[in-house]
């Protein structure tokens, strides 16, 4: 394999591998912070456990997140030196605001609030998760404007002389319409695994009746944010899709796999076979206007095909495929799509089961809840798969491509040994973080606080960490 | 003074400043095995950082980020030239990290002693490695005329950048040592304080050849150091001569703090106004002219004007809450007795004597 070729699958995995816990800590940190001011207004201690509790998974996790996160910010500079030369005036500053304003906020406080029950005023005690939630918040906020930007560069010009990207209008960076959607749209996702967590593992400890009163708070809590923050995301992705189809409308063929222009266009539900060029699809289910509908927003709408784009860009940027690969983004769409409705549906039944039956008794939803856990995470890495593998060849959309990005002076022997040594560490780090979240799930919750004190006992606290 | 200026000394100050607060957390992971002479004693000694190197880690990141923002082509030459050191580096950082976070997460002596040590293998590369990649700035790698870096692995093991690197790791051990005998008390402490008093000694000398060949390095004018050398091994010094005292360990940190802040200030003042010496041809150097568009570092400048006081002011109110000593008496138990029945209220895990 090539160093490009080596550096794309670095960068996927290492990426990938981190972004299976950074949503889970931004919806799981404000959901924390939510138990932990329920036990400050109410006093009742159950709620206390249950901070504790699920704080002390979120740990786990952050712990995780932060560690290979570390990498996502050195390897654009280790193994994409040519593109970050070219965007640097425009990329690396919100990279750097990031660190400055959401990573250590995030760091700081979460270190204070692991460390600070009990020695820190409860007030001040309940700050620090909250402002730890806001710093993991907006470091989506800062890293998604740059990821927006390649994907739809606004604010910029390129350079006389050196021909490189360079910064004019921060604002606009903000304002990129790309950038609204996609945030909105993975915020509700990171909503959406925080929320299958509580309802995984509550319903892990309902079904054994362990307790119930508590582990039925978190399940009710769960459900109440999964149902609506699946629905927006579905609906925020449909969004999404329509700007995307604006802006980068061969991802959009791709993803439908559309090879020529139609108006009004279907949306292909399942497709085998008929996703390379000159080959037909063996099986094609259609919904007849509903891509036109999806991607347009109107009835009749006009999507263009992969063929006529390809023509088109070979005009605009010269010889060369423009074609991303099309089963990868096909494929990844209707995981994100149809795994999302599955949870709605989930999330659905089992708030009709605590309103109208008996939560605490579905054990057969129990059994399904805890296995839930698997599909917000194959959803978060569907969605990253298409932002980044449908935007290809482009690393910034019509500006560079990922070819001319890849650093000229890393060598192919160089890529293949980070990437099985990131390859062994993340597979054993894995293991272990996936045991002991098992281990520290299924443990349950810490005894009661002992009578008569108002505080957390602070020797259970120094074991949370 | 130019923007291009107060970036250069702005990601000078991120490293000082990475130095200064990770470098104690190092230090403290290389002589948690030493110090610690059993599985709790060791947890204590984890214990004195626990709340701060998670943040501290953030020195790095914004350096990084930094530089990347305000001058693309040295973080771009810098970053794909160390590949190797720095792949090295975010593995020790990874496996620290990690580490911290699950080693009292099981109670079984192989699985914390086997942490342990894991973890101070990582605290001894990590800024080991990050200084021979600062060495390597000012000693030169080979560079062509595209900026982009020509050698291997061996352009990068200098005997110069090797030098720069056991200085960051003898100044890391140093502040941890010193860190370490201002947080616990006792044994413990009267430990830390014996293998203060040695690393000391051993960081003096290292320093002192660092600094003088930092000045001689530099091709022209002169071979007597600068005020920035004068200032570190001064502080060095300072801090080797308290360091075996029972009184004065505030002092002593903060001397030895002081040492690692002038060391960066020289290894940088003497780099400046290059970013990175080509030792091909001086034509080759990437210097801070070659940097972002006046419009994003004045951005990027008043983002730092608003955001660092912020930031250290909430550090400086983290490490003001922790000030405390941790006691050897109420060290923290094994997770696994969390089981058992509820302590009697108001038991302590990091309960502290004020001081």
């Amino acid at each position: 394999m090539s160093t490009l070729d080596l550096s794309r699958w670095q960068f996927a995995l290492t990426t990938l591998f981190h972004f299976v816990f950074v949503p889970l800590t931004i919806g799981l940190s404000w959901l924390v912070a939510v138990m932990q001011t329920a036990w400050r207004r109410t006093g009742d201690d159950e709620w206390l456990r249950l901070t504790r509790f699920f704080g002390k998974l979120l740990l786990i996790n952050v712990a995780i997140g932060v560690a290979t996160g570390l990498v996502q910010e050195f390897q654009f500079g280790m193994n994409w030196s040519s593109y970050s030369r070219f965007v640097g005036d425009v990329f690396g500053a919100p990279l750097a605001i990031e660190g400055l304003a959401a990573f250590f906020l995030e760091s700081t406080f979460l270190g204070a609030w692991i460390f600070g029950w009990g020695k820190i005023p409860p007030r001040l005690h309940l700050a620090t998760i909250y402002l730890a939630a806001i710093g993991a918040t907006l470091s989506a906020v800062f890293i998604l404007a740059a990821n927006s930007w390649m994907q739809h560069p606004v604010g910029y010009t390129i350079a006389d002389g050196t021909g490189r990207a360079q910064l004019t209008d921060i604002g606009a960076l903000f304002t990129n319409k790309v950038f609204i959607w996609a945030l909105f749209h993975t915020l509700l996702a990171a909503f959406v695994i925080g929320g299958t967590l509580l309802v995984a593992v509550s319903c892990w400890h309902l079904r054994r009746g362990r307790d119930v009163a508590a582990f039925r708070r978190t399940a009710a809590m769960g459900l109440a944010v999964m149902f609506p923050a699946v629905g927006l995301a579905l609906m925020t992705g449909g969004r999404l899709a329509v700007t995307i189809t604006e802006v980068q409308p061969m991802k959009t063929a791709a993803m439908e796999s559309l090879w020529q222009t139609e108006a009004p266009a279907s949306f292909s539900l399942f497709q085998i076979g008929g996703m390379q060029p000159g080959t037909e699809p063996v099986v094609d289910i259609e919904i007849p206007h509903l891509l036109s509908l999806l991607a347009t927003a109107s009835w009749d709408g006009e999507v263009q095909g992969i063929d006529p784009l390809q023509a088109q860009s070979e005009q605009q940027y010269g010889d060369g495929s423009y074609v991303p690969v099309i089963p990868l983004a096909y494929w990844s769409l209707r995981a994100m799509a149809y795994l999302g409705m599955v949870l709605l549906l989930f999330s659905g039944t089992g708030l009709f089961l605590l309103k109208y039956r008996s939560l605490e008794d579905a054990h057969w939803f129990h059994r399904l809840a805890t296995w839930s856990i698997a599909l917000p995470i194959l959803i978060n890495l569907s969605g990253w798969i298409l932002a980044e593998t449908g935007r290809q060849p482009w690393v910034v959309w019509g500006l560079q491509k990922t070819a001319d990005g890849v650093s000229p002076s890393i060598g192919a022997t160089q890529v293949w040994a980070s990437i099985l040594g990131f390859g062994a560490l993340y597979a054993v780090l894995g293991v272990i973080e996936l045991r002991l979240m098992r281990r520290y799930a299924r443990e349950g919750l810490e005894p009661p606080p002992s009578e008569g004190s108002d505080e957390p006992d602070e020797r259970l606290t120094a074991l949370s960490y | 003074m130019s923007l291009q200026t107060t970036w250069f000394i702005l990601i000078t100050v991120l490293w000082s400043g990475f130095f200064l607060l990770e470098g104690f957390d190092f230090g403290v992971g290389m002589l948690t095995p030493f110090v610690g002479r059993d599985l709790d004693e060791r947890r204590l000694l984890k214990g004195t950082t626990g709340p701060f190197w998670d943040g501290n880690e953030v020195w790095l990141i914004v350096a990084g980020g930094a530089t990347f923002a305000a001058f693309p082509d040295w973080y771009a030459t810098m970053f794909s030239a160390f590949y190797v050191p720095l792949i090295l580096v975010l593995a020790a950082l990874i496996v620290r990290a990690t580490g911290t976070e699950y080693r009292d997460r099981r109670d079984s002596e192989r699985w914390q002693t086997a942490w342990d040590w894991v973890i101070a293998v990582a605290c001894l590369l990590a800024p080991l490695l990050l200084g021979i990649a600062l060495g390597g700035l000012l000693g030169g790698v080979p560079i062509d005329s595209d900026m982009e870096f020509t050698g291997g692995f061996v352009d990068l093991v200098q005997p110069y950048a090797l030098v720069t690197g056991a200085t960051f790791l003898a100044l890391s051990l140093l502040q941890g040592a010193l860190f370490l005998r201002l947080r616990i008390t006792d044994d413990l402490r009267a430990r830390a304080q014996r293998s203060a008093r040695t690393i000391a000694v051993v960081a003096v000398v290292v320093l002192a050849v660092q600094l003088v060949w930092t000045t001689v390095i530099e091709p022209g004018d002169t071979v007597i150091p600068g005020a920035w050398a004068w200032l570190a091994i001064t502080f060095a010094v300072a801090a080797a001569l308290v360091a075996g005292e029972d009184r004065h360990e505030g002092w002593a940190f903060a001397s030895s703090s002081a040492a690692v802040v002038f060391t960066m200030a020289n290894l940088f003042a003497t780099l400046y106004p290059n970013t990175m010496v080509s030792a091909t041809s001086t034509a080759n150097n990437i210097t801070v002219y070659d940097s972002s568009s006046p419009y994003t570092l004045r951005l990027m400048t008043i983002v730092a004007a608003v955001m660092v006081p912020v930031v250290l002011a909430y550090t400086a109110w983290n490490y003001w809450v922790y000030r405390q000593r941790i006691h050897p008496r109420t060290a923290p138990t094994p997770t696994d007795d969390a089981d058992a029945a509820p302590p009697p209220a108001p038991a302590s895990g990091l309960s502290a004597e004020s001081h």
